[in-house]
This record gives structure tokens, sequence and C-alpha cells, in this order.
């Protein structure tokens, strides 16, 4: 009980601090933590794929940029107005809007699809690959294939989405201006709340019995599928839950960062995604976020002071959490305060009775 | 009255090796069977033809007069017929309760799992207190003993209220105690359940079943009750290539 009310009054502690910050930080460093929470909602997702469901999504970039791609091409069109074209394209030399581009000038058409888009991809992705019955490493280099066809993809088709640089140069975001300090705090806001509303969505979700199960098939999937459930539907509907999540992240991304290249979701930004997440813990949703703000914040303070380095504490990170963490650090948490709580009192709970073997029952 | 499972001219072939060969079963609603035979002889075999897990060669499958050739694994529990396998697997993160509740709510749709458990239904109550795990209930499922996790596994089934019960070797690496317990939890789900049990100990046999079919490098030899089949020479000869007398010695 006590334990409950601890984390209710952490999870209001660290509301509030968030919802405080644009009060104590500089415009520049608030960008910055606009820019980890976008992060952090992915990192929610992971923590469900993942920890609960044993999905090791090595391309969650692809749904990030799905979501970002959905968004940028909606601000492009809206700050050319109607009938111009984005800046990029006519320097690529096209002349007229590709279809593609052109239902997303409608802004509710852009948010639906920032979101369905994804979710679609996942959802279908999902159900051909889990009921193949494809899961651990090769699930893995799947996703982590995708992510990285999907940056070529990207790369190639110039005209069609700016190719290596990307969608830059955005001033407005539905009314508010980019370049405004006062803007930027609002745009800050609604950050924090869809990474709070994140949040608690996933809390319930782990917590009902379609989180339960989602646990069990992690843990025995044949067993799960003989007692008349589809796997590949529970667990294609975690993978498209995770992807959703990553799709609205991206979407914030592009007018908290102000572009979104192919770098942002390819194979190097998408693994980037899983070391926080390892590092916080990712069976805890709680330690999901927090590794992963630590982790980005780190990666900023490296950058700043010493920017070689970055890479061999990024890699030592990794492997050191690998091997005395596995669970994070959330994982190590929750070992202090058993150690803690098994000093303060004897064994309260008496060891289940031990059933002879049928060798030792004969003896 | 009409036959719950039929099997016929059942054939299941692993890579040019037969395992199962014109098999012809045949279960009652409410039998108790037992299916035993040496290893390789094709009982779990069978059980996996059954469930979904291994696709036949040829033949037939029909549960209550209904095919079911060509469904999923998950589709064929939903028509009727629980398993479990030889290790038990239970869930160990999650509590006896939820194990059960799990189990029970398989025909749940999605919106309705979303919801949290609130309270223990009356179905997960009563299999509970059927396999006696009662004292356990909050405790996580893998701090359960080897026996008590097949009780939670029988009840797992029980809580389905499938039409058949498929149990493959539900005493195996148990204690007499342990055993003693099964079989009359055996019992006590044969009571309204059609059973369906692989085992091969002899003194367990002898104290649960009435019917007996024995299989042989997959093909049916032998079909009766226990004192029947331990008494044709055939099954003596094959099942553990000893005479009779030995097989005694053996079992005392």
């Amino acid at each position: 009980m006590t334990l409950t009310w601890a984390k209710r009054a952490s999870f209001v502690a660290v509301a509030a601090l968030l919802l405080a910050a644009p009060l104590l930080l500089s415009p520049f460093r608030l960008d910055l933590l606009a820019k980890y929470l976008c992060y952090a909602i992915v990192a929610v997702g992971i923590a469900l794929a993942w920890g609960r469901g044993g999905m090791l999504t090595m391309g969650q970039g692809v749904f990030f940029g799905l979501g970002g791609y959905a968004m940028g091409m909606h601000l492009k069109l809206a700050e050319a107005g109607p009938g111009q074209l984005p800046d990029f394209m006519s320097w690529s030399g096209v002349e007229e809007l590709p279809l593609l581009w052109k239902p997303f000038a409608n802004p509710v058409f852009a948010l639906v699809m920032a979101v369905v888009l994804p979710v679609t991809v996942a959802l279908l992705l999902g159900l051909l690959i889990f009921r193949q019955r494809v899961r651990g490493a090769y699930f893995a280099v799947l996703t982590q294939a995708l992510a990285a066809a999907f940056v070529i993809l990207l790369v190639g088709q110039q005209g069609l989405t700016g190719g290596t640089n990307g969608l830059t140069n955005f001033q407005f975001f539905f009314g508010l201006d980019l370049y405004d300090d006062a803007d930027r705090r609002i745009l800050y806001l609604v950050v924090v709340i869809v990474l709070g509303l994140s949040y608690l969505g996933v809390r319930q979700l782990v917590r009902s019995r379609y989180g339960l199960l989602l646990v069990a098939i992690r843990d025995g999937e044949d067993r799960v599928r003989f007692l008349g459930y589809d796997p590949a539907l529970i667990k294609a509907i975690a993978f498209a839950v995770s992807a959703g999540l990553a799709g609205i992240a991206g979407a914030l991304f592009v007018p908290v960062v102000g572009l979104l290249t192919p770098a942002n979701l390819g194979v190097i930004a998408s693994l980037e995604l899983l070391i926080g997440v390892a590092i916080g813990g990712r069976y805890s949703l709680a330690g999901a976020v927090g590794g992963t703000l630590l982790f980005t914040y780190a990666k900023t303070i490296f950058s700043e002071s010493w920017p070689d380095g970055w890479l061999y504490v990024q890699g030592a990170l990794f492997v050191a959490v690998l091997l005395w963490a596995p669970r994070g650090l959330a994982g190590l948490a929750d070992q202090l305060r058993g150690a803690v709580a098994a000093r303060r009192r004897p064994p309260a709970r008496a060891p289940l009775p031990v059933v002879p073997t049928r060798e030792e029952a004969r003896a | 009255m009409s036959a719950l499972l039929e099997v016929r001219g059942l054939n299941v072939v692993f890579s040019g090796f037969p395992a199962i060969t014109d098999l012809d079963f045949t279960l009652e609603p409410g039998e108790l069977r037992f299916l035993i035979g040496p290893n390789g002889a094709g009982k779990t075999t069978l059980i996996d033809v059954i469930t979904g897990l291994t696709r036949p060669a040829s033949g037939s499958i029909t549960l209550a007069g209904q095919a079911l050739a060509g469904r999923r694994e998950f589709q064929i529990v939903r028509s009727g017929i629980g398993r479990t396998f030889q290790t038990s697997v239970v869930f160990e993160e999650l509590s006896v309760l939820d194990n059960l509740d799990l189990a029970a709510g398989f025909r749940r749709r999605i919106p309705a799992l979303l919801r949290r458990r609130h309270g223990v239904g009356d179905d997960v109550a009563s299999a509970l207190d059927m396999v006696g795990l009662g004292a356990y209930a909050n405790r996580p499922a893998g701090a359960l003993s080897h026996g008590q996790r097949q009780w939670l596994e029988i009840g797992m089934l029980v809580v389905q209220r499938p039409r058949l019960l498929l149990l493959d070797e539900p005493v195996a690496g148990m204690s007499r105690d342990e055993r003693e317990r099964t079989g009359e939890l055996l019992r006590a789900v044969a009571r309204d359940h059609t059973v369906l049990v692989v085992e091969h100990d002899m003194d367990f046999l002898r104290r649960f079943a009435s019917t007996v079919t024995v299989l042989h490098e997959g093909r049916l030899l032998r079909e009766g009750s226990v004192a029947e089949v331990r008494a044709d020479p055939r099954v003596q000869e094959v099942y553990l290539g000893r005479t009779r007398d030995e097989l005694d010695k053996e079992v005392a």
C-alpha cells in the first residue's frame, strides 16, 4: 500500500516539475527538454512492446518517421500556401504537387494520419510476422532491416521527401509561431501533456487483463495459444500501440526540433531509443521514461563537452547495463528496496514446502 | 450415443518416418481413457494431431461430428479441446489467480480484456477449490512446486469448460503423495468431463484407469480394461519386452 502511495507521489512530483520547467529553464534548454520528452513518448511504447510483450523492436524510427513526415508534410504545405509548392520541391525541379502530398493540406487528415499510418503498418506487419511465429532475434533483425529500408526509400525520393535533408524550415504550428519563446512554451506543455496521457494510458493497459496476457505470451507463447487465444493478434496490437505512440512522438518532434531528416529515424536513431529504455529498465514504464530522459540528456552534455567520447560512453553504458543490470536502473532500485526491507524484518513468508522427487521419495 | 472424438484412418509421417499408421480411435462422451505405449508409440503425436500442432498426412478427426482439419490451434481450443504438455507451463510472473482468470477468459473479446480484474469469478473460485490451491491464490505461479503447477494447469483447463481434456503425462516426476492427489483430482474432473490421459506409470494406471488404449509403433495394439490389457501377451511383449511375472515384479 505504502509503495503505491510513494509511486503516486513521485508521479505527481515529476509531473509538477515538468509543468514548472518553463519557469525554470532557458528557452534553449526548454527546447532540448521538449525533444527528450518526445523520445520518452516513444520509450513508453517500447516498454509496452519490449518489456511486456518481449518484442525487441529495433525499428521504432520507422513509425516515428511516419508520424513525423505526416506532420511535416502538412506544415510545409500550410506554410507554402494554397497552390504553392514546398521550398525543397522547387529546388528539386518538381513542378506540380505530388498526389501523395495533396490530402496532407488538410490539418485533420494529417493529424489522423500521424497516428493511423504507423498503427496500420505495425498492425499488418505484426499480424504477418507473428502469425509466421517470427520472434526473438529474428523479429529484431527484421524491424532493423525495415528501418534501413525506410531510410533508403526516403533518401531516394528527393523530390517527394526532401531526400537526405528531410523537411526543414518550419515557421508555424497550428497558429503557434515557432520562433516565439512564449509560443514555444505552449508547444512544450503540449508535449508534456501528451507524454502524461501516453504514460497513464499504457499503465492502464499494462494492468488490465490484456497486459497480463501480454506477459503470459512473452513467457509462454505456446501455452497461451493452447488456452484458446491468438498470440499473433495480441502481440500485433501491442506492437501497433507502440507504433502509434512513436508516430505521435514523431509528429511532435517536427515542430519542437524544427526539422526531420532520415538520420532522425534510421537504424542508429532506432537503436538509441532502445538503449535509453534498456538503461532505465524495460519492465518498468517509469524506468523506461527516466532512462530515456537520462540518456538523451547525457548525449547532449557529452556532445557539448566531449563529442568524440560520447560513442564510447554510449557503448560502455549499454554493455554495463546488459552485464550488471539487465533489468535496468528500475530493476536496481527494486533490488535495493528488497534488500532494505529484508534487513529490517526477517523473511515474513515461510518457504514453500519442498516436494521430494520420485527418486528421493523411493529412497 | 454418438462418439465425442472420432479419429479415422489417421496417418502421420515425420520426414519419411511413419509416426502413426492407419489409426482408428474413438472416445465416447464422459469417458476417462488412458493411452499407453512404449516410447515412440505415437501417444504424444496423437495428441499433437488432435490439437492442431502437427498436421496429419491423411485421415480425419472429428469432435462431436465436426471436422477439425485445417483449424488453427487456438480455434481448436475454442471448439472445446484443452490440453496440457509433458513439461508444465504456467505463467510464472502472474499469480495463481491470474493464471486461472486468463484461462477462464479465453472467449473474452479484446475490449473486455482491456479492463482490470476485479474480484474472482465463480468458475475461477471453484477451479481453485478443486485443485486445492486456494492458499496460494495470490502467490506468483513461479513459486509453486512441480506438482502444484500440474494441478494449476489442470485447473486452467477445467475452468475453460472443455468438452475434451487431453493430459500428457500428468504424474511424471511426481512423488507418491502427489500422484495420489493427482489421481483423485483426475477422478473428480472425469465426473463431468471426457478425459484422455497419456501415462505410463503402471501403478497409477492400475489404480485410476478403467479403459486403456495401447499404441505400439504408431498402430493400435489393444483396447480394453486394465486387466485385459495387462493379460494380453502381445502388450507384455512390446510394451516391456518382459513376461507378466517380471512386469508384476516391476510394479511391486
